[in-house]
């Protein structure tokens, strides 16, 4: 790529020399094109199956576009902006843009599809057989080209066809054991595979009867039904049991005079109405300060300890007269190569009471994660642990950024090793950790793992169980938006937008702070 | 540690594309008859356009396999039997709904209520025949609405499970039961009274028959019986009593339920002989039979004088997916194909859970008397509720538990529960 670089580089200045043609710029060019072939050759046949041809034809335009970027010879910063932006676009602003616009439905269980699918579900799940009607055995058949049903009643062992235009009866047909037409004159009979083959005709066909219909069910039996509940158009209501229900554009529900709704639901838009019952839920808005406090004080404790502890170690490990460095850094980076899931369900056995490793160790019996204060020990405990590799690391790395005769000068100075520390390498190393440190805190807030996989958020108070004492707020919507109600897509999405907000104002409070400490040190 | 984040990002990307790239070295995938490659996969040969997709949890895809294999090769399609491993209710109502779902999946009878409020599974119409073959129990379990909605193929429900070698006698009360374990303890035969997972946050599951034992109930009934989600009944004056027989056997009282004992160690703790009594479901039987032990499974014993302990019942079940390519193939499987006894029998075999089947259970029962005892532990069992709104039920359920056995008040607890599930149902 570098090369490619310098080609473009001599573009601009002499009159267009050939440009020389390297390996890499070979692989890379013919590796983008590639993937950009890939995903054409996969993401086009089931578009085009599907019938969704705005998406197909800004597939065909976007690959169309990359194919002419990487075949010209100009263009060539594009070149290098697109792949990112790309994935800029497809991993970052979608998933946001998307999560937004959830927020403003009620996406969720029960409300999933569209009114029509809702409709569908609600007829074909009223369908009960009709009294007395026998069990017909079914044989799929063909007449002129046309599916039909050979229906055997099997009492009377009487066999009729069913087409479309309803029931005729049929002589002379030769009937199995199992009850299946074996042949019968004029129809050309379907053998299992051929029926198997048309099966979605076979599920389809619905013979008319005079109190409802014929419907295959599977391929050897058909049963004559009735929907107990049938969607008007015209009144835009379901007629039928208990009925009418009328649909509620507002709440995505058919609802009936009594208040009642049908299961069935679909998804509409209910405008800021998530947003509101964020803010105005006494189940949230009465725990949200004590939850958002412990919040702040989880991500500051995980991102300040993990900190602190992992820049002793490297400071330690830093000192010139220090031997066997790198088997303790091995040793230091090993929680940090293990993986977090494991051991956050490791930590969680070892904090029980009566079988964990801890109380074992120490001889005692404290409930670890079953009283308030301990429980909120362990997590932090637990994270700082995870957490204190990845400190470590960029510590070390930036320690190796910052001249040891700094220090060295300082002493001379005649200022304590304390005081070298304090006022040399502490604020050159914040100049470099700083963000990373503020990106630390904005992880932690919302360090889910950390708290569902040990104390799930518990100890609960028995008085009020709807939220526990180490729960984050992410924790705590989680339960709220996917628990008690099923899973709600729309609420969630409201909340997550909440806490992006929450944790893009700290971040950018926190930002502007160290561009002055930047201006100080710098 | 955004760095973390944004290299997962990238690695996702990565491997979106590898398997882009892998998807065009194999060929343009266009052709729907293309027979599948993925190595779960089971493929009969005769392929003639049709296809079959079922979902299951990873125990029984190895059992499903021959027999959708063997329905493939007598109907001529290709059947193939995928593996879902977490989350399988939710993986199958996103994939459904984005019209990449199975046409047949398998479950436990207490998705319908979620699955038919989402339009996810069609009806199963079976003949008075076949329902006949089920024992009642199975099929109320899979009705909804009035409605059949799954074939079922495996009965569970938890039984008390015992140490022969230590406890010879099955406990006729639970006052026995307690008795009999404490007595143990004391003479240092065993570390723990009772092996019931608590945890520290509850688990309805495990000791509702205990509860239902002290006269507690979660739903009112509705007029054609079923659970009333507009009644629940966590708070009232019944459950409150029951809440209270828990605290007596909680920590502060005889110690044979501790949040200590959770689901991770409840039967690994049995296994290794450290407690007399499990109470747990077939599920447990592996490990059990490992620690090298006789043992005996009886149902749950109830209260001296109380309601009886009836455990929670789920049916293991077939569903036709609403939005699946294959209707009738899907319907011709699981309302003529599963509810066969052979088919029942060798679903058993491969994975040892009570068949369903009235006539399957009682060639089973003669080979292994724990799945017949399972079944009567259960008899009186009571469906799990199928009905969207129990989800609203377990956590607070759960929490109250826990902090009566902690030794926390039991109105109080039950009271907080109670107006929980109410402001997440609006009651």
């Amino acid at each position: 790529m570098a090369h490619d670089a310098h080609a473009a580089a001599d573009t601009r200045r002499g009159p267009r020399p050939r440009r020389e043609v390297t390996t890499a710029f070979v692989v890379s060019r013919v590796a983008v094109l590639a993937v950009a072939a890939a995903l054409l050759l996969y993401a086009a046949p089931p578009l085009a199956a599907d019938g969704s041809w705005v998406s197909l034809a800004l597939l065909c335009a976007a690959s169309a576009g990359i194919a002419f970027l990487y075949l010209t010879r100009r263009f060539v910063p594009a070149k290098y902006l697109i792949p990112g932006t790309v994935c800029l676009l497809a991993f970052q602003v979608f998933p946001v843009l998307y999560t937004v616009s959830t927020a403003f439905t009620n996406f969720g269980d029960g409300h999933r599809g569209d009114k029509q699918a809702a409709v569908t579900a609600i007829e074909t799940g009223s369908v009960r057989q009709a009294p007395g009607s026998p069990e017909y055995a079914l044989t799929a058949a063909v007449r002129d080209g046309e599916l039909v049903f050979l229906l055997v009643d099997p009492k009377t062992k009487q066999v009729q066809a069913g087409s479309g235009r309803g029931l005729a009866p049929v002589t002379g047909a030769q009937v199995g054991i199992t009850g299946k037409v074996l042949r019968a004159p004029g129809f050309t009979v379907l053998k299992a595979p051929e029926a198997a083959a048309r099966g979605q005709e076979i599920s389809k066909l619905a013979v008319p009867t005079r109190g409802g219909v014929i419907k295959a069910n599977g391929l050897s039996r058909a049963v004559e039904g009735r929907a107990s509940l049938v969607y008007d158009a015209a009144c835009d209501c379901v007629n039928g049991e208990n009925g009418p229900w009328r649909a509620d554009g507002a709440r995505g529900y058919f609802v009936n005079a009594r208040g009642d709704h049908l299961a069935q639901g679909w998804q509409v838009n209910v405008g800021f109405g998530n947003f509101t019952r964020v803010l105005t839920d006494p189940t949230i808005s009465g725990y949200f300060l004590g939850v958002f406090g412990w919040n702040l004080v989880f991500a500051l404790a995980s991102a300040g300890g993990t900190f602190v502890l992992g820049m002793a170690v490297a400071l330690a490990l830093h000192h010139p007269r220090m031997r066997g460095t790198k088997i303790y850094r091995i040793a230091l980076i090993l929680p940090y190569a293990m993986p977090s899931f494991a051991m956050l369900l490791v930590w969680r056995d070892m904090f029980n009471r009566d079988f964990g490793l801890i109380n074992q160790l120490f001889g005692t019996n404290v409930d670890w994660l079953g009283q308030t204060g301990t429980a909120r020990a362990a997590v932090i405990l637990v994270n700082l642990w995870l957490g204190f590799p990845y400190m470590f690391l960029v510590t070390t790395g930036a320690l190796q950024a910052i001249p040891r005769e700094l220090t060295e000068a300082a002493a001379i100075d005649g200022a304590s090793p304390w005081h070298g520390f304090r006022k040399v390498t502490l604020p050159l190393l914040l100049v470099a950790l700083t963000p990373l440190l503020i990106s630390s805190f904005a992880f932690n807030f919302n360090n889910f793992n950390a708290i569902q996989l040990t104390s799930e958020g518990g100890p609960f108070p028995a008085e009020s169980p709807q939220v526990g004492a180490t729960d984050l707020l992410i924790t705590y919507t989680f339960r709220l938006a996917f628990g008690a109600g099923g899973a709600q897509f729309g609420f969630a999405a409201a909340i997550s937008v909440f806490i992006f907000a929450l944790v893009a104002v700290i971040s950018a409070v926190a930002f502007r702070r160290t561009r002055k400490q930047e201006e100080v040190y710098a | 540690m955004r760095k973390r984040a944004m290299g997962a990002a990238h690695l996702a990307a990565l491997s979106a594309l590898a398997v882009a790239v892998t998807a065009c070295g194999g060929g343009e995938p266009a052709a729907p008859s293309a027979a599948p490659t993925g190595s779960s996969g089971a493929t009969a040969p005769a392929a003639q356009g049709g296809k079959l997709v079922i979902w299951a949890d990873p125990n029984r895809v190895k059992a499903l396999k021959p027999f959708a294999e063997q329905f493939g090769t007598e109907n001529g399609v290709t059947a193939e039997v995928k593996e879902i491993s977490k989350d399988n209710q939710q993986v199958f109502l996103t994939a459904s709904q984005q019209g990449s779902g199975p046409d047949i999946m398998v479950g436990a009878h207490d998705w319908i209520g979620n699955l038919v409020q989402n339009g996810a599974i069609d009806p199963v119409n079976l003949t008075e025949e076949q329902k006949a073959a089920f024992p009642e129990i199975a099929m109320k379990a899979v009705t909804f609405n009035g409605q059949v909605y799954a074939a079922p193929y495996a009965v569970e429900n938890i039984a008390l499970i015992r140490n022969t070698d230590l406890a010879p006698d099955a406990p006729a009360t639970i006052e026995d039961l307690v008795a009999k374990g404490k007595a143990l303890k004391a003479a240092g035969k065993v570390k723990e009274v009772l092996c019931l997972p608590v945890a520290q946050k509850g688990d309805a599951f495990h000791v509702y028959p205990i509860f239902a034992s002290g006269g507690g109930a979660l739903f009112g009934a509705t007029a054609t019986g079923d659970p009333d989600p507009k009644k629940v009944l966590v708070g009232s004056a019944d459950s409150v009593k029951a809440f209270d027989r828990l605290k007596e056997l909680g920590e502060k009282g005889e110690g044979a339920l501790k949040t200590s004992i959770t689901n991770e160690n409840y039967i690994a703790t049995f296994a290794a002989k450290k407690c007399a009594f499990l109470i747990s479901g077939p599920w447990a039987m592996g490990d059990v039979k490992k620690g090298g032990f006789p043992y005996d499974i009886t149902p749950v014993p109830s209260f001296k004088g109380g309601k009886p302990a009836t455990p929670f019942v789920g049916v293991q079940s077939f569903f036709v997916a609403a939005k699946g390519k294959n209707k009738a193939l899907a319907q011709e499987f699981v309302a003529n194909y599963v509810t066969n006894k052979d088919v029942a029998k060798a679903l058993y075999e491969a994975d040892p859970r009570p068949p369903a089947l009235t006539a399957a259970l009682q060639e089973v029962q003669a080979a292994d008397a724990d799945a017949g005892k399972f079944m009567e532990a259960g008899k009186n069992g009571f469906p799990m509720p199928a009905i969207p709104e129990m989800a609203a039920i377990w956590e607070p359920f759960g929490i109250a538990e826990a902090a009566v056995v902690k030794g926390g008040d039991a109105a109080k607890s039950a009271a907080a529960a109670q107006k929980a599930i109410d402001s997440s149902l609006k009651n």
